[in-house]
């Protein structure tokens, strides 16, 4: 049993459904059937008493005449011409016979001779005689002999005081049996009609109703493993207790994917700021003796007594100081230097900056620029931003594509959009974009977006990338005016 | 048309004069004689308003009264030939049609031989004309048990049976069964185990089939008339034997009867073979014809009446 409760509710509904719907029809039908069971044989009954009069009625006259024939005929009528339909008994033989239960008359003369004694027919009519023997002679009766296939019915021939017999309708048990089967059939075939109206229909109420929840189920199964496809609006359009669930299990993992979202953002801040200390650390132990040794060098050049191989090696030494520096001086990033505020025109020269580069790739560049006045941010380290971003770009498009820019300032922030079509970053490239040495493309080393990052991060700001639907790779940036938040 | 046939549900249908036939044909059937009997009077009343007296024709049970049709076709025909009304007069028992022509109330009657020589005796009636049946003025009396009786060769052999009779006054089915009885030395009165009349010799063959009697006698006319229109049930019968002829049932005219019409009458019935529609009638009376009467032709039936001491 346990399995038909496990069972889901796509089957489970429609199945208590169609149970539902059998039990009522099977009550509904079966009690209108042992009704006209009942009704029918009630009416046999009735019919019996009533045949039974009217044949006393006729028969008595002409027993009083010894008139057998016409005892005959009025007993063999209803057996020779029953009327169709009008009268449920069917009567297999009517007998008549005199107060000494001799045979007077016999619808059927040849199994039931005149004047043979109504004990010596057969042992049904043996027992039916001590019955009538029985019974005061006056009123009628019906007899049900418990081994017999018939029916009696039993009313005496009488007129006031003068009894001149008794006479007996035999009739089939089950006479009504037909009458009864056709009753049946019609109970079944009106009960198939409804069955095979209300089922089908149960069916799909069912399969409809529980749609929804198998589909919601699924999804919430799904969640652990993958973020699950969004639920089809059109399954479940109500505003019912489902419909709510739907609504809550939309908002519910919306809130799951944000705190996701933020989750893998913090922890790529935290290791980003901690690589920031690291490499600020690393820089800062290295330039210390990295000045001395350059100090160093510059005082050996400065005599003369240094034999030119010597000197070469010097100079080599020199070059790979400052190379040092320069890489070191590039990660400690220093977005705190005064700088005068930006105004429009620093934008308009990173775009003239870059245009030589987007010519010779034709690419379309989108420039919008909604910056109108100065803006109390620090001019430089805006800029640093906005060609690291830019140039970024430029490289990143193919040949003919398209780069889109966008600045201007909303809530009070600076916000400005990057837009490149081309190469496309995986979500492994992304996670760690904008680690130091990322290096993404064929050229540079791979610091600009960590020095861009830690400008961002310096002015307080927020740096985001994500990859559009149309195959662009789309970065944002938003900076809080007004100092650091 | 034959007139013993067993088909009186359709002639009721076809009788009734308005069209609400629904089916309870026994319970209705009291309603349609009734009904019947008004249409055969109605002509009576109207020409009773001209002084012209119908003629009243009785009809016994040698007919049997299910042939409404027949009965009404040939009083039309009568009517037309004898240019005056006519009336036939229906009863179920040859005892109710002799009391009619005794007491003057019907003028003619065709009746068993029986009656006749019993009113004629009483000169209450005498002989108009003789039906022909295959051309000859004679019938007989068959004695017929259930086709299962294979034994029984001779009335004698049914001692101690139950035996159907056709009519006290009938000469076949009555008088020539207790003649032959006492003409073998029995007793007609208590050979048989139990008697019973079936008012109809039709009804003596469907008694016998049925198994109600273990036998009876009866017209041979009736018989061989049932077994060409329903064999099915004349088969469930044998005749085991067949009696000597006698004349065939008469028509007669009560006595007292103005010479004109008794002539006019006897002239019409005896021209019935002459013309076409008289001898469509003849057929579905399963007759030949009429012929002028002979009395001689009923002296066995006399000398059983006088054997049997009822005349």
């Amino acid at each position: 049993m346990k399995w038909i409760l496990d069972l889901s509710f796509r089957y489970k509904l429609p199945l208590w459904g169609a149970i539902l719907i059998i039990m009522t029809q099977l009550t509904v039908s079966g009690t209108l059937i042992i009704n006209s069971y009942d009704e029918l044989k009630e009416d046999v009954l009735i019919s019996s008493e009533a045949m039974g009069y009217s044949l006393t009625t006729n028969l008595f006259p002409a027993l009083l005449h010894d008139d057998i024939w016409r005892a005959y005929e009025i007993i063999s009528t209803p057996i020779i011409r029953p009327v169709p339909g009008s009268n449920p008994v069917n009567a297999k033989n009517i007998l008549v016979v005199d107060n000494e239960l001799r045979v007077i008359v016999s619808a059927q003369p040849k199994s039931a001779p005149m004047l043979t004694a109504m004990r010596d027919l057969n042992p049904e009519y043996a027992e039916l005689a001590n019955r009538i023997s029985q019974m005061n002679g006056r009123s009628s009766q019906d007899i049900n002999l418990p081994n017999s296939k018939y029916y009696y019915y039993v009313t005496p021939i009488s007129s006031g005081s003068t009894h001149l017999g008794t006479l007996i309708i035999s009739h089939p048990k089950y006479v009504f049996w037909p009458r009864f089967t056709h009753i049946v059939g019609h109970a079944l075939w009106a009960g198939s009609i409804i069955l095979a109206i209300l089922l089908p229909f149960n069916w799909y109420w069912g399969w409809r109703m529980a749609l929804p929840l198998v589909q919601l189920t699924e999804r919430m199964g799904e969640i652990k493993r993958k973020w699950p496809a969004d639920l089809d609006p059109e399954v479940y359009a109500h505003r019912d207790e489902l419909g709510r669930l739907f609504e809550a299990y939309t908002r519910m993992l919306g809130d799951l994917m944000d705190m996701h979202e933020l989750e893998k953002k913090m922890v790529q801040s935290d290791r980003l700021a901690a690589l920031g200390q690291l490499a600020a650390g690393i820089a800062h132990e290295i330039n210390n003796p990295l000045s001395g040794m350059l100090t160093a060098i510059d005082t050996l050049k400065c005599y003369n007594e240094i034999d030119p191989h010597t000197m070469k090696t010097v100079a080599l030494i020199e070059r790979g100081l400052i190379q040092i520096k320069d890489t070191v001086g590039t990660l400690l990033v220093d977005a705190k230097i005064n700088s005068r505020k930006l105004a429009p025109q620093d934008i308009e020269d990173v775009l003239t900056l870059i245009t030589p580069l987007t010519r010779k790739k034709a690419l379309h560049v989108g420039w919008h620029n909604c910056i109108d006045d100065e803006v109390p941010l620090p001019a430089t380290p805006v800029r640093q931003i906005l060609i690291n971003l830019l140039l970024n770009a430029v490289h990143a498009a193919s040949p003919l594509g398209t780069v889109a820019f966008d600045i201007g300032i909303t809530n009070n922030q600076l916000q400005l959009s990057v837009v490149n079509d081309g190469k496309i970053l995986s979500d492994e490239q992304i996670a760690h974009l904008f680690e130091p040495f990322s290096r993404l493309g064929e050229s540079g080393h791979g610091l600009g977006l960590w020095v861009t990052y830690q400008i961002v991060l310096q002015l307080g700001g927020n740096i985001g990338v994500k990859r559009e639907l149309n195959n662009r790779m789309h970065f944002t940036v938003s900076i809080p005016i007004g100092g650091v938040a | 048309m034959y007139p013993f046939g067993n088909n009186c549900k359709k002639n009721n249908i076809n009788a009734l004069p308005h069209g609400n036939l629904h089916i309870n044909l026994i319970n209705n059937f009291n309603k349609l004689r009734l009904i019947l009997i008004l249409l055969l009077f109605l002509p009576t009343l109207v020409w009773a308003e001209d002084e012209i007296q119908p003629l009243r024709f009785g009809i016994t049970p040698v007919i049997t009264h299910d042939q409404n049709e027949l009965i009404a076709d040939w009083r039309e025909y009568l009517q037309k030939k004898l240019k005056r009304p006519v009336e036939f007069v229906l009863r179920d028992s040859y005892r109710e049609t002799i009391d009619l022509i005794k007491r003057k109330k019907i003028d003619f009657a065709w009746v068993s031989d029986y009656p006749y020589v019993y009113l004629e005796k009483m000169r209450a009636a005498k002989l108009l004309v003789i039906p022909l049946y295959h051309g000859r003025p004679y019938y007989a009396s068959y004695l017929i048990v259930p086709s299962s009786d294979r034994n029984t060769k001779s009335l004698l052999q049914l001692k101690g049976k139950i035996f159907a009779y056709a009519d006290p006054y009938s000469n076949s089915g009555y008088l020539v069964p207790r003649y032959q009885l006492q003409q073998a030395g029995e007793d007609p009165s208590h050979f048989f185990r139990k008697t019973f009349y079936t008012w109809g010799h039709e009804k003596i063959v469907n008694s016998v089939a049925q198994g109600l009697a273990d036998g009876g006698m009866l017209d041979s006319f009736v018989w061989d008339t049932l077994a060409s229109i329903q064999p099915e049930l004349t088969n469930q019968t044998r005749i085991v034997a067949k009696s000597v002829e006698f004349g065939f049932p008469p028509i007669v005219v009560r006595s007292g009867m103005n010479t004109a019409d008794t002539i006019a009458m006897q002239n019409a019935l005896l021209g019935m073979a002459k013309d076409q529609e008289g001898r469509a009638l003849l057929t579905r009376l399963n007759l030949s014809g009429f012929a002028p009467g002979n009395e001689k032709l009923y002296e066995v039936v006399r000398k059983m009446m006088h054997a049997m001491g009822d005349l």
